[in-house]
C-alpha cells in the first residue's frame, strides 16, 4: 500500500489548500450581509426569471465532439510506448482506429456538425 | 493471433465495417433515396447472417479467452441479425411517412447490432462490459430518433441516463470481481474460485452488483422504470428492436455469466433473483391491464416476459436443469422476438404521426375492415398469451418444464397465475378488434405487412413444426470456455 | 346344450325350438308394420298362422322329446354378465315345458282362428274397427310372452315372461279402455288385474332373490339338485321360498286372496277370456308349482298350505258362480274355482294330476268362453236384426247381452253353439267320459288319499259346478226367449264354429290321454316330475278308486238335476208362457243368501274397506299432508328453497357482492389504487427512477450483507 502513499498526501494537501483559502476569507474579511447582497450575483443586474438558462445546443455538441476526437487521441499515447513491440499488426490495427475516427470526422463535417451557424 | 481468431469474430467484423461503410456510402446517396441505404443494411445483415452459420456447433475460445463462439452465441447472433432485419422492414415506410428517414437509423442499428453480436461471444467481463456499451450508445441515439418529438428526445435522454446509471454498477461489479478473483476472464474467474483463492464475499455482491446493471437492460423490477417511458416515446421501429434486441442481449450476458461463471454463487443469490423474476411477472402483468396506450401495454408486457425468462437465470446453479433453462430461454426469447415483432409490425400499420392511433380503441372494428392485419394481431395476441398452436405456447411451455425440473415451484405457479392474468389484456385486444365498432385506418407498406404477415405464419407454422426449432435451442449450448 | 351340437346328435328337431318365439314376433312385426295396409282377414291369418307354426315347431318338439325325453336346453343368448353372475337365455325343452308349449299354441291357434270372426264383429258394435290390428299384435305378443315363460330355463326368464303375460292381460282386459261403467270401467278392470298381480309379483321376486341368495343361481339346472342339501341346512329359506312362490301363484292364478282381478278382467274381449284368463296365462301359476317342484316335495308344509289354499279357492268361487247373471261371470270363477282344484293338486304334490287338469282344463273352458262369445254374438246379432226390423225402436238397446236372465231359448237358434257348450259344461261338471271327469277324479282320488277334509272340500266344490254349469245352461238355452233380441239371435258363423267344434272334441276326448292305468300323460311327464305323492299311509297312490268315481259322478249328477229342477221344470211352470217375468227361481228361494253370492261375499267391497279406502286415505294423507304440505310446501318451499334463497341471497349479498365482488372490485379498485401509486411512482422523472434502481440495489446488497454476514 506503501506506493499509494504520495497520493494521499496529494489529496489532503489539496483539500488542506482548499479548505484554508475559503476559511482564512470568513476569518479575515468584512461581514455586512444586507439583503441585496444576499441575492445571487448578476452583474448588479436586478435577477428575474429561472436560475437555469437554455444555452444553444452547439455548445454540447462542440463538447461531445471536442471529448470523442480529445479522448480518442490518447489512445496514440499507449500505443506509442509499445508501438516496436506490437509490430506492423499494431500498426495495422492503429490505421483501423484512424480510418474509424476520419470516417466519424467526415460524417461529422458531411452533416455541418462544425459549422457555426 | 490466429486465423481462429479471425473465424470467431468474423460476423462482428463484417457488421461493424459494413456500418461504417454505409456511414461513408450514406454520404453520396441523395436524401430522397434513402431506401438504397436501408437495402445497404440489410444485405450487410445477410452477409452477416451468412458468416454466421458456420459457427453452428462450433467451439472457438478466442483472444486468449475474450470472446467464445459456442451454440448459444451462434443462436443468439442468429437472432439479432434476424431481428435486425425485421427492424429495417418495420422501419421503413415508418420512417417515410413521418419524415425522420434517415439513413442514421440503419447505421446506428448496424452498430449497435455489432454490440449485441459482442455480448454473444464475449466471455471477458471487460468485453461484456465493451458489448453492452456498444449496444447501448446507438439505442439511446435511436431512441431520440424521431426528434424534434419532445417524448422521442425525453425517452433518449431518460434511456441515456439511466442506462448509463446502471452501466455504472456494471463496470463496479465487474471492478469487484477483478479485486475477488484477480481476473476479468470467466474461465479464470472459474479457476480462482475453484483453486480457492477467491475472495467469495466480494465476488457475490461484485456478481449482484452485474446483476442489477443487466437487470436494468432486461427492465427487471426494480430496475424497469425506464421502460415505458421509453418505450412509448421512441420510434415504433426502434421500440420493437430495443424489446427484442436488449433484451436478448442481456439476457445472454446474465446466462453467460451466472450459469458459467457464477453456479456457486447460487446460494445467496438465487433468492434474489426468484424474488426480481416474481415481482417483473407479478408487476408487468398486472399494470399493463391498466394501460390504455398500446406502447405502454406492450411496454409492460416486455416487462413481463422479462420476467418470465428470468426464471431460466433462476435455475443458474442447478447443473443439467440450469443447460434445460438455457435452451428453454433461448427458445422463448426467438418466440418472444417473432411474436413482438409482429405485434410491433400491426402497432406500427396503426400508429398515425403525433403519437395518434396509439389507444386501445384505435382497433376497434379492425376485425371488420383489416380482416388480415386483425387474424395476425390475433395470433401475436394468443403468441404473447401463451395459447396453442403458437409459438409462445411452446415458449411457456418448455419454460416452465425447465422450471419446474430445477425445483423453483412456486415459482413456476406464479408464472401459470400471472400468464392467466396476462390474458385478460391481451384477449381484450382481440376483444376490441373484433367486438367494438370502428373506423381504424392501416396505413401498411409492402415490407411492413411482409414483415407481419412472415412473423404471423411463422408464429402459428414453427409452433407446429417445432421438433428441429427445439433440437436447435437445444444444441444451443454454453461452453465454459475451459 | 349349444345349437351346433344339437344337430349332431341325431334326428332331432330341439335345434328349431327357437321359432317357437320367432314365429309370433315376425307375426306381430309384420302386423305392426303392414297392418294398416292390410285387410282385417289377412291380419288374423297372419297372426293365427303365426301361432299355428308354432304349434308345428312345439309339436315337432314332442316328436324329438319321444326319442329323447330327456329333454335338452338350447342357449340362445347371453343376457347378462356382471362378475360371476352369468345369466342367459336359454329355451327348457322337457316334457312339462312342451306340455305348456303345445297347449299354449294348440288352444291359441283354435283361439286366433275364432277371434279372426269374433273380432270382426266386436270392433264394430264397439265402434272401433281400427283396433282390429292392434288385438291381434297383441294376441301375437302374448303367444310369444307365454312362450318365454314356458320355455325358460331359469327364474330370472320365466319372470321376463310372467310380467310379459301380465302386461298382455293388462292391455287386452282394457282393450276397449273407453267402454264399461261411466267410460272408464275396462280401464279400472285393467289397472286392477295389473296392481293384483303386482301383489303376486312382489312375492315371485322375492321367491326369485331368495333362490339366487341361496344358491347363487337362477337356472333350474343347478338350482333343483342342490335344493335337499339346503334344504337340510337352511329349511326355513325353503320355505320362504316356497311362501313367496305361493304369493305369486295367488296373484297369476287368481287363488284367494288375490283372485278379485279375474271377473273384473271379463271386460276384455271373449277370445282374451278364453285364452288368457281361462286356458293359458291364469295356469301360470300352476306351472310355476309344477316346475319347481322340487321345493314343494322337500316341504310338506308348504305343500299342505298351497293346497288348503287351493280347496278353499275352489269351493269359495263355485259358491259366488251360482249367484252370477253375468254369462261370463260365471264361467270366471268357474275359472278361479277349478284353478283351485289344479292349484290343490300340486300343492297336494300330485303334480301329473294339476298338469292333467291344466290341459283338460285348458280345453273346455276355452271351448265354454269361446261358445259364451258365440252366445253374446249372437244375442248381440238378435239385437241389431230387432231394432232393423222394428225401424230403430230404442227400447231394447241398452240390453246386456251377457245377462243371462235376458236370455233363454237359445238351443234351437243356435245349435252348433249349444252342443259345443253342452259337452263343455258335461266336461266340466265330471260327466263319465268326458275330459274334465278323468282329470277332477285324479285330483279328488289324491285328495282323498291325502286330506279327507280338502277332499270333501273339493267334493261339494264339484257339486256346485255341476249345478251352476247345469242352470246356465238352462237359463241361456232352454225355455222360451225372454227378450226379443234373444228371439232374433241367429247362429255364429263356420270360422267361429269349427274352431269350437275341435275344441268340443278335445274337451270329450282330452281325458284319454291319462286313462287309469295307462296313464300316457303321467308317464310323459316323469321324465321331468320325479315326484310322486304318496297316501297318508305312506302307500302308492291307487291308479283308480271306484268309490270316489262314483262319488264325483254322483255329486256331478245331482247337481245337474237340482239345476234341471230349479231352473227348467220350476222355471216353465212359473212363467206360463210370460218369458217376460222371467225371475231367478234360487233368487226368490234363498233370498238374502243368494244376494250375498251375487254380490260375491261383498269381498270386494271388504277389500275396499279393508285394504283399498285406508290405502286411498293414506295415499290421500301421504299426498296432501305429507307430500304437499309437509314435503312441498314446508319441507320444500320453506326448508330447501326458503334455505337455499336464503343462502343465496347469503352468497349474493354477503359473500358475492360482500367477498367476491368486493374481491374483485377490490382488486379493481388496488389496481386502480396501485395504478395510481404507481404513477405517483412513474414519476417521468429520472431521478426517481434512478433512486428505484439505487434502493433496489441497496436492498439487494442488504440482504447479501446480511447472509454473508
Amino acid at each position: 500500500m506503501s506506493e499509494y502513499l504520495p497520493i494521499v498526501v496529494l489529496l489532503i494537501l489539496s483539500a488542506f489548500v482548499a479548505g484554508a483559502a475559503i476559511a482564512l476569507g470568513h476569518l479575515f474579511g468584512p461581514h455586512h450581509p444586507t439583503e441585496r447582497k444576499s441575492l445571487p450575483y448578476e452583474s448588479g443586474m436586478t435577477p428575474f426569471g429561472p436560475g437555469a438558462r437554455r444555452m444553444p445546443v452547439r455548445f454540447y455538441l462542440i463538447a461531445v465532439l471536442f471529448i470523442l476526437f480529445d479522448i480518442e487521441t490518447v489512445f496514440f499515447l499507449p500505443w506509442a510506448v509499445v508501438f516496436r513491440k506490437l509490430g506492423l499488426f499494431g500498426l495495422i490495427e492503429m490505421l483501423i482506429f484512424v480510418m474509424v475516427l476520419v470516417v466519424g470526422f467526415l460524417y461529422a463535417w458531411e452533416k455541418g456538425a462544425l459549422e457555426w451557424e | 493471433m490466429k486465423w481462429d481468431d479471425l473465424f470467431a469474430i468474423l460476423p462482428l467484423v463484417v457488421i461493424s465495417t459494413w456500418a461504417v461503410v454505409l456511414v461513408l456510402v450514406d454520404i453520396v446517396i441523395p436524401r430522397d433515396r434513402k431506401g438504397i441505404t436501408a437495402a445497404l443494411a440489410a444485405l450487410g445483415l445477410i452477409f452477416a447472417l451468412y458468416f454466421t452459420l458456420p459457427q453452428y456447433n462450433r467451439h472457438l475460445v478466442a483472444f486468449n479467452g475474450m470472446v467464445i463462439v459456442d451454440g448459444f452465441s451462434a443462436f443468439l447472433n442468429t437472432l439479432f441479425l434476424a431481428s435486425g432485419l425485421l427492424a429495417i422492414a418495420l422501419a421503413y415506410g415508418f420512417l417515410k411517412r413521418n419524415n425522420i428517414d434517415r439513413s442514421e437509423y440503419y447505421t446506428l442499428m448496424l452498430f449497435s447490432i455489432s454490440g449485441m453480436m459482442l455480448m454473444g461471444i464475449a466471455a471477458d467481463l471487460i468485453i461484456i462490459f465493451l458489448a453492452l456499451e456498444l449496444l447501448s450508445i446507438p439505442l439511446y441515439v435511436l431512441a431520440g430518433f424521431a426528434r424534434p418529438r419532445l417524448d422521442s428526445e425525453e425517452a433518449a435522454l431518460k434511456y441515456f441516463i439511466l442506462g448509463a446509471f446502471s452501466g455504472g454498477f456494471v463496470v463496479y461489479g465487474v471492478a469487484l470481481v477483478y479485486g475477488a478473483t484477480g481476473s476479468t476472464a470467466i474461465v479464470e474467474i472459474i479457476q480462482a474460485v475453484v483453486a480457492g483463492k477467491a475472495a467469495m464475499v466480494l465476488l457475490t455482491i461484485g456478481a449482484a452488483l452485474i446483476m442489477v446493471g443487466f437487470g436494468f437492460k432486461v427492465a427487471a423490477v426494480p430496475f424497469h422504470m425506464w421502460t415505458p417511458d421509453v418505450y412509448q416515446g421512441s420510434p415504433s421501429p426502434v421500440t420493437s428492436f430495443m424489446a427484442v434486441g436488449a433484451k436478448a442481449a442481456g439476457f445472454a450476458a446474465l446466462l453467460r455469466i451466472f450459469v458459467s461463471a457464477f453456479p456457486y454463487l447460487s446460494v445467496s443469490l438465487v433468492p434474489i433473483l426468484w424474488l426480481i423474476s416474481a415481482l417483473t411477472m407479478i408487476l408487468g402483468n398486472i399494470v399493463a391491464i391498466a394501460q390504455n396506450n398500446i406502447k405502454r401495454m406492450l411496454a409492460y408486457s416486455s416487462i413481463a416476459h422479462a420476467g418470465y425468462i428470468l426464471m431460466a437465470v433462476v435455475t443458474f446453479g442447478k447443473g443439467s436443469a440450469a443447460i434445460d433453462a438455457v435452451s428453454a430461454a433461448l427458445f422463448y426469447l426467438l418466440a418472444y422476438a417473432l411474436t413482438n415483432f409482429g405485434a410491433w409490425s400491426v402497432v406500427i400499420a396503426l400508429e398515425k404521426s403525433e403519437g395518434r392511433g396509439l389507444l386501445l380503441q384505435d382497433y376497434a372494428g379492425l376485425g371488420k375492415k383489416y380482416p388480415a392485419w386483425a387474424a395476425a394481431m390475433t395470433v401475436f395476441m394468443l403468441s404473447f398469451t401463451g395459447v396453442p398452436p403458437t409459438l409462445g405456447f411452446l415458449g411457456k411451455f418448455y419454460l416452465f418444464r425447465s422450471v419446474l425440473e430445477g425445483g423453483f415451484i412456486g415459482l413456476a405457479i406464479i408464472a401459470v397465475l400471472t400468464s392467466l392474468v396476462s390474458a385478460y389484456y391481451y384477449l381484450r385486444v382481440v376483444v376490441i378488434m373484433y367486438m367494438q365498432d370502428g373506423e381504424p385506418v392501416v396505413e401498411g407498406d409492402i415490407w411492413l405487412k411482409v414483415a407481419a404477415g412472415a412473423t404471423a405464419v411463422l408464429v402459428v407454422v414453427l409452433s407446429l413444426f417445432a421438433t428441429p426449432l427445439l433440437q436447435w435451442a437445444a444444441q444451443a449450448t454454453l461452453q465454459s470456455g475451459l | 346344450m349349444l345349437l351346433s351340437d344339437v344337430g349332431a346328435t341325431g334326428f332331432q328337431f330341439f335345434a328349431l325350438v327357437p321359432l317357437i318365439l320367432i314365429f309370433p314376433l315376425l307375426g306381430l312385426l309384420i302386423n305392426i308394420a303392414f297392418g294398416s295396409r292390410m285387410q282385417e282377414k289377412q291380419i288374423g291369418w297372419v297372426a293365427s298362422g303365426a301361432v299355428g307354426l308354432t304349434f308345428i315347431i312345439s309339436f315337432l318338439q314332442l316328436v324329438s322329446l319321444g326319442i329323447h325325453p330327456e329333454g335338452t336346453v338350447i342357449r340362445l343368448a347371453d343376457w347378462i354378465t356382471i362378475a360371476n353372475l352369468n345369466l342367459h337365455w336359454g329355451i327348457k325343452v322337457d316334457t312339462l315345458s312342451v306340455t305348456m308349449m303345445l297347449v299354449v299354441s294348440g288352444v291359441g291357434f283354435l283361439i286366433h282362428v275364432y277371434a279372426i270372426a269374433y273380432m270382426h264383429d266386436d270392433v264394430r258394435i264397439n265402434g272401433d274397427p281400427s283396433r282390429y290390428q292392434r288385438f291381434f299384435v297383441f294376441f301375437n305378443l302374448f303367444i310369444l310372452a307365454m312362450m318365454i315363460l314356458v320355455s325358460a330355463d331359469n327364474y330370472l326368464m320365466l319372470f321376463v315372461g310372467w310380467e310379459g303375460v301380465g302386461l298382455c292381460s293388462y292391455l287386452l282386459i282394457g282393450f276397449w279402455y273407453d267402454k264399461g261403467k261411466d267410460g272408464i270401467g275396462n280401464a279400472l278392470a285393467g289397472k286392477k288385474a295389473f296392481i293384483t298381480n303386482r301383489i303376486g309379483d312382489f312375492g315371485f321376486l322375492l321367491a326369485a332373490f331368495t333362490i339366487f341368495g341361496l344358491f347363487h343361481s337362477f337356472e333350474f339346472d343347478e338350482i333343483f339338485p342342490q335344493i335337499k342339501q339346503v334344504a337340510t341346512v337352511l329349511p326355513y329359506g325353503i320355505l320362504f321360498i316356497t311362501v313367496f312362490m305361493l304369493l305369486g301363484v295367488t296373484g297369476k292364478s287368481a287363488q284367494l286372496p288375490l283372485y278379485v282381478w279375474l271377473p273384473d278382467a271379463m271386460a276384455g274381449p271373449t277370445p282374451v277370456s278364453a285364452l288368457i284368463h281361462a286356458a293359458t296365462m291364469v295356469t301360470a301359476g300352476v306351472y310355476l308349482i309344477a316346475r319347481s317342484y322340487p321345493f314343494y316335495a322337500v316341504m310338506p308344509e308348504a305343500r299342505t298350505l298351497v293346497s288348503w289354499v287351493g280347496a278353499l279357492t275352489a269351493l269359495f268361487a263355485a259358491t259366488i258362480a251360482v249367484g252370477q247373471f253375468d254369462i261370463k261371470k260365471v264361467l270366471a270363477y268357474s275359472t278361479i274355482s277349478q284353478l283351485g282344484f289344479m292349484v290343490t293338486a300340486v300343492g297336494m304334490g300330485a303334480f301329473t294330476a294339476g298338469m292333467f287338469h291344466l290341459v283338460t282344463h285348458a280345453f273346455f273352458k276355452a271351448l265354454l268362453f269361446l261358445s259364451a262369445g258365440s252366445v253374446i254374438q249372437g244375442v248381440e246379432r238378435g239385437l241389431h236384426a230387432q231394432l232393423h226390423h222394428k225401424g230403430g225402436l230404442q227400447e231394447d238397446h241398452h240390453l246386456d247381452p251377457q245377462d243371462m236372465r235376458n236370455m233363454g231359448g237359445l238351443r234351437t237358434r243356435m245349435p252348433t253353439t249349444f252342443w259345443v257348450y253342452l259337452i263343455g259344461a258335461l266336461a266340466l261338471a265330471g260327466i263319465v267320459p268326458l275330459a274334465g271327469f278323468w282329470s277332477k277324479d285324479e285330483i279328488l282320488l289324491n285328495a282323498s288319499n291325502i286330506d279327507k277334509r280338502i277332499y270333501w272340500i273339493l267334493a261339494v266344490a264339484a257339486f256346485f259346478t255341476a249345478f251352476y254349469m247345469a242352470r246356465q245352461i238352462f237359463m241361456v238355452f232352454f225355455g222360451e226367449p225372454r227378450t226379443d233380441a234373444v228371439a232374433h239371435a241367429s247362429e255364429s258363423p263356420q270360422l267361429m264354429t269349427i274352431p269350437l267344434i275341435v275344441l268340443a272334441a278335445l274337451a270329450g276326448f282330452g281325458g284319454f290321454l291319462n286313462l287309469p292305468h295307462i296313464e300316457t300323460f303321467g308317464h310323459w311327464l316323469e321324465h321331468t316330475i320325479e315326484y310322486k305323492p304318496l297316501t297318508v299311509l305312506g302307500e302308492e297312490m291307487p291308479p283308480f278308486s271306484l268309490q270316489v268315481a262314483g262319488m264325483s259322478t254322483l255329486l256331478a249328477l245331482l247337481g245337474i238335476g237340482i239345476g234341471y229342477w230349479l231352473y227348467y221344470i220350476l222355471v216353465q211352470k212359473s212363467l206360463r208362457g210370460e218369458p217376460q217375468a222371467y225371475k231367478d227361481p234360487l233368487e226368490s228361494a234363498l233370498g238374502p243368501v243368494f244376494s250375498v253370492l251375487n254380490h260375491k261375499y261383498w269381498v270386494d267391497e271388504l277389500y275396499g274397506v279393508l285394504v283399498i279406502h285406508p290405502y286411498q286415505a293414506l295415499s290421500q294423507w301421504l299426498a296432501d299432508v305429507v307430500d304437499w304440505r309437509f314435503w312441498h310446501d314446508w319441507f320444500h318451499d320453506t326448508v330447501i328453497a326458503g334455505t337455499f334463497k336464503k343462502g343465496t341471497k347469503l352468497l349474493a349479498v354477503q359473500i358475492d357482492l360482500g367477498i367476491i365482488d368486493a374481491t374483485a372490485n377490490g382488486l379493481a379498485r388496488l389496481t386502480n389504487w396501485s395504478s395510481g401509486q404507481l404513477r405517483r411512482v412513474q414519476t417521468g422523472y429520472v431521478r426517481n427512477y434512478a433512486m428505484a434502481v439505487f434502493i433496489g440495489v441497496v436492498f439487494i446488497l442488504g440482504y447479501l450483507i446480511v447472509i454473508l454476514k
